[in-house]
C-alpha cells in the first residue's frame, strides 16, 4: 500500500500572460501510491486540471518547475519522444467532456486501436481488433462488434465516456488520471461511470488520481483526498479524517456549502468572493485569507506551509486554529481578538 | 451514400429550371434585340417588324421560353449574330480551353493553399505564420485584374518567360507533343496569376481551422495516448481541418468563373470568359444567355461536388 507510484515535489506550473509568468500550480507536494485513489478537490479554476496536465505533459506552453517522479523517473519536462512512451502506456487519462474528447472523424475501433498500435506494435491487425472488442466489453459497452465500426456522434454521452475510459486503460496503465470524469454526464450515468471506474480499479491495481469538485464522488471513491485552492494544496488527509475532522478553513467551507440531508440547515454556507484569477493571485501570505475577511489577518502565516497535524494529515497555514464561520459564535471571535491584542 | 447522391442530384433539377427561367427573363428584360442594333439601317422598318414576328419575338413569354428550352434540350443554344454560327459550336471550342484553365488554376490554388495553410496553422503566431498571413492579406486587398496585368507585364513582356496571349502557338499540329507543351505553356501564367489571388481565401480558412482544431479536446486525447506530434497532425488535426476546405471547393469553382472573365480577357485566352465579355459588348444575346446558363450550371455542379465530397469525408453527414 505504501509503495510510491507518483511523487510530486514542489511543482510549479506557470503560464505566460503578456510578459509575466503566473503560476496556476504552486508549491505542490503530492504522492500517489499503487492501488490507491487520490482525489483532488477544489473549486473550478483552482488548478486541479493544470496539475493533472502537468503530470501528463499536456501543457502546450507552460513552464514547469519542480519534480514529478513516476516510478523513480523524473518526468517533469521530459522530451516528447520519451514522454510518448509513457503516456497511453503507463499513464492513462480520462477527460472531462466525452462529447468532445473523441475524434469525430474516426471510428471508435480505430481510436481505441490507436492506443494499442502506438505502444504494442507487435500486435497484428486482427489481434488488435480482438483486444479492442475485449476492452469495449470491459467498459460495459453492449454489442462491441457493432460499436467498433461506429463514429462518436452515433453514441450517447455515457457510451462515449466509456470509450474514453477504454482508451485510457487500453495498455493497463499503472497510473490513471480521471479529470472530472462525470462532470459532463447526467446523474444516473455518473454513478454508472463511477461504478465502472471502481470495478476497473479492483482488477487493474493502478493508482488513480480522481479530480473532481463533487464531494459525494470523493466520499464514494477516494482513499485519500487533497484539497486544492488557488493552485496550492491546502489540506491532505485520508478520506475518513478529512470528512470527520476537516481543518483548513477552505475545506470546512466546502463541506458547509454542500446540502446535507441529515442536518437540514435553512441556509447553506456561501464562500465569499470568487477564486482569484491567475493574474490576481495573492502573491504572499495565505491565499484563502481574502475570502474569510472576518478572521483576523494576524492568524495567517506569512509564508504558509504545510503542517503535519497528524500522521498523513497536512494542513497549510496556521489560520485553521482560529477559524470560525461567521455567526457561529461571535462572542468567541471577539474574545480571540481581545486575547491577541 | 448512393441515396444521398441521388437525392442531391434530384435537387439540381429544380435549381437548373429556376436558373433557366431567371436567365431567360433577365435576357428578355434587356433593352433592344438582335434586330435593333447591328443591322443595316437601310432596311425597311416594316421588314424588321416582319422578321421579329418571324423569329417569334412577339410570342407570349411562355411560348418563347418553351421554344428556348426545347432548343436547349436538343443542344441548340441558338445562333450567334456576330459569328453567324451555332452557339453550341462556338462554345464547344471555348469550353475546352476554359476547362483546362480552370483545372490548372484549381491545381495551383490547392498546391499553394494546403502547404501554406498547414505551415501557418501549425506554427501559428511564428514569424513564418506572420509572413504567410501578410501575403494573404495582400492577396485579399489586391484586385485580380491589376495583379494579372502586373504578372503579364513582368513575366510576359519584361522577362519574357511566358507567351502573352492565346491558348497555343499557331501552326502546331494538334496531338503532337509540342502542341501539348505549348498549351501548357500558355496556361501557366494566367492560371498562376489567378491562383495566387484565389488561394488566399483557402490559406486563411485552413490556417484558422487548424488553429481551432489544435485546441479541441480530442487532440488532448490523442496526445494522452502517446501519439507523436506528426501523427497528431496527420491523423487528427488535418483530417478535421480539411473538411471545410472540401466544403469550400464548390465555391472555389464559382469564384473561378468570375476570375476567368478578367483573366481570359487580360491574357487574350480564348475561353468562355472572353467570349462572354465580347458578346455583352456586341449585344450578342443568344451567346450571353447560353454562356450565363453554362456558368450557372457550373456553379450548381460545384455546389453538388462540395456536398458529395463532404459526405465522403465527413461521416456525420452520411444519410443512412
Amino acid at each position: 500500500m505504501s509503495d510510491k507510484l507518483l511523487e510530486i515535489k514542489d511543482l510549479k506550473t506557470s503560464f505566460r500572460i503578456k510578459d509575466d509568468y503566473y503560476a496556476a500550480v504552486d508549491n505542490v507536494h503530492l504522492t500517489v501510491n499503487k492501488n490507491e485513489v487520490l482525489a483532488i478537490v477544489g473549486e473550478s479554476g483552482c488548478g486541479k486540471s493544470a496539475l493533472a496536465f502537468s503530470v501528463m505533459g499536456l501543457h502546450n506552453r507552460a513552464k514547469i518547475e519542480g519534480n514529478i517522479y513516476f516510478k523513480d523517473q523524473d518526468i517533469a519536462n521530459l522530451p516528447p519522444n520519451k514522454l510518448n512512451k509513457l503516456r497511453g502506456k503507463d499513464m492513462g487519462m480520462i477527460f472531462q467532456d466525452p462529447l468532445t474528447a473523441l475524434n469525430p472523424l474516426m471510428i471508435i475501433g480505430d481510436q481505441i486501436g490507436e492506443a494499442l498500435l502506438l505502444h504494442n506494435s507487435e500486435l497484428s491487425k486482427t489481434q488488435r481488433k480482438e483486444r479492442v472488442i475485449e476492452l469495449l466489453n470491459k467498459v460495459g459497452i453492449p454489442r462491441p462488434e457493432h460499436v467498433y465500426e461506429q463514429f462518436p456522434h452515433e453514441l450517447s454521452g455515457g457510451m462515449r465516456q466509456r470509450v474514453v475510459i477504454a482508451i485510457a486503460i487500453a495498455n493497463d496503465p499503472e497510473l490513471l488520471i480521471a479529470d472530472e470524469p462525470t462532470t459532463a454526464l447526467d446523474v444516473t450515468i455518473q454513478s454508472q461511470i463511477l461504478d465502472l471506474i471502481n470495478e476497473l480499479k479492483e482488477d487493474m491495481d493502478a493508482g488513480i488520481i480522481l479530480i473532481t469538485h463533487d464531494l459525494g464522488v470523493v466520499a464514494e471513491m477516494a482513499d485519500r483526498v487533497a484539497v486544492m485552492y488557488a493552485g496550492q494544496i491546502v489540506e491532505v488527509a485520508d478520506v475518513h479524517t478529512l470528512f470527520n475532522e476537516p481543518l483548513h478553513p477552505y475545506t470546512r467551507s466546502l463541506f458547509d456549502s454542500v446540502p446535507n440531508k441529515a442536518e437540514a440547515k435553512s441556509k447553506l454556507h456561501v464562500i465569499q468572493g470568487i477564486v482569484p484569477s491567475l493574474q490576481n493571485l495573492p502573491r504572499e501570505g495565505c491565499r484563502f485569507a481574502p475570502r474569510i475577511p472576518w478572521i483576523d489577518e494576524s492568524v495567517h502565516e506569512e509564508h504558509p506551509s504545510l503542517h503535519e497535524v497528524a500522521p498523513g494529515h497536512f494542513v497549510r497555514c496556521t489560520c485553521y486554529k482560529h477559524f470560525e464561520f461567521p455567526g457561529e459564535s461571535s462572542e468567541e471571535e471577539e474574545q480571540h481578538g481581545v486575547s491577541r491584542s | 451514400m448512393w441515396k444521398f447522391t441521388v437525392r442531391r442530384l434530384l435537387i439540381m433539377i429544380p435549381q437548373i429550371i429556376l436558373l433557366s427561367i431567371i436567365i431567360f427573363v433577365l435576357a428578355k428584360m434587356m433593352p433592344g434585340d438582335a434586330l435593333s442594333g447591328l443591322i443595316d439601317p437601310n432596311i425597311d422598318p416594316e421588314r424588321i417588324e416582319e422578321l421579329r414576328h418571324m423569329h417569334g419575338f412577339y410570342d407570349p413569354w411562355h411560348k418563347q421560353y418553351a421554344d428556348w428550352v426545347g432548343g436547349l434540350m436538343q443542344g441548340d443554344l441558338g445562333k450567334s449574330f456576330r459569328f453567324k454560327m451555332d452557339v453550341t459550336e462556338l462554345i464547344g471550342q471555348r469550353v475546352v480551353n476554359s476547362f483546362w484553365l480552370s483545372l490548372a488554376t484549381l491545381i495551383f490554388t490547392y498546391l499553394l493553399a494546403i502547404p501554406l495553410g498547414i505551415l501557418s496553422g501549425r506554427y501559428n503566431d511564428s514569424l513564418l505564420d506572420q509572413t504567410i498571413t501578410t501575403y494573404t492579406y495582400i492577396g485579399f486587398a489586391t484586385p485580380l485584374f491589376i495583379f494579372a496585368l502586373v504578372m503579364l507585364w513582368v513575366f510576359g513582356f519584361m522577362v519574357g518567360w511566358f507567351p502573352t496571349s492565346g491558348s497555343v502557338t499557331p501552326g502546331l499540329e494538334p496531338g503532337t507533343f509540342e502542341y501539348v507543351l505549348s498549351k501548357i505553356n500558355h496556361l501557366i501564367l494566367p492560371s498562376l496569376s489567378m491562383a495566387l489571388i484565389a488561394t488566399v481565401n483557402t490559406v486563411q480558412y485552413l490556417r484558422n481551422d487548424i488553429v481551432d482544431t489544435k485546441q479541441k479536446d480530442f487532440i488532448l486525447t490523442a496526445r494522452a495516448k502517446g501519439a507523436p506530434e506528426s501523427r497528431v497532425y496527420n491523423r487528427h488535426i488535418l483530417r478535421n481541418s480539411l473538411l471545410p476546405i472540401a466544403a469550400f471547393f464548390g465555391f472555389e469553382i464559382t469564384s473561378l468563373i468570375g476570375g476567368s472573365i478578367f483573366i481570359e480577357n487580360i491574357f487574350g485566352y480564348p475561353g468562355m470568359g472572353q467570349l462572354f465579355l465580347e458578346s455583352i459588348l456586341l449585344r450578342d444575346f443568344s451567346v450571353v444567355t447560353a454562356v450565363t446558363l453554362l456558368f450557372g450550371i457550373a456553379a450548381i455542379v460545384g455546389a453538388l461536388l462540395s456536398d458529395i465530397i463532404l459526405s465522403l469525408v465527413d461521416p456525420r453527414i452520411r444519410i443512412k
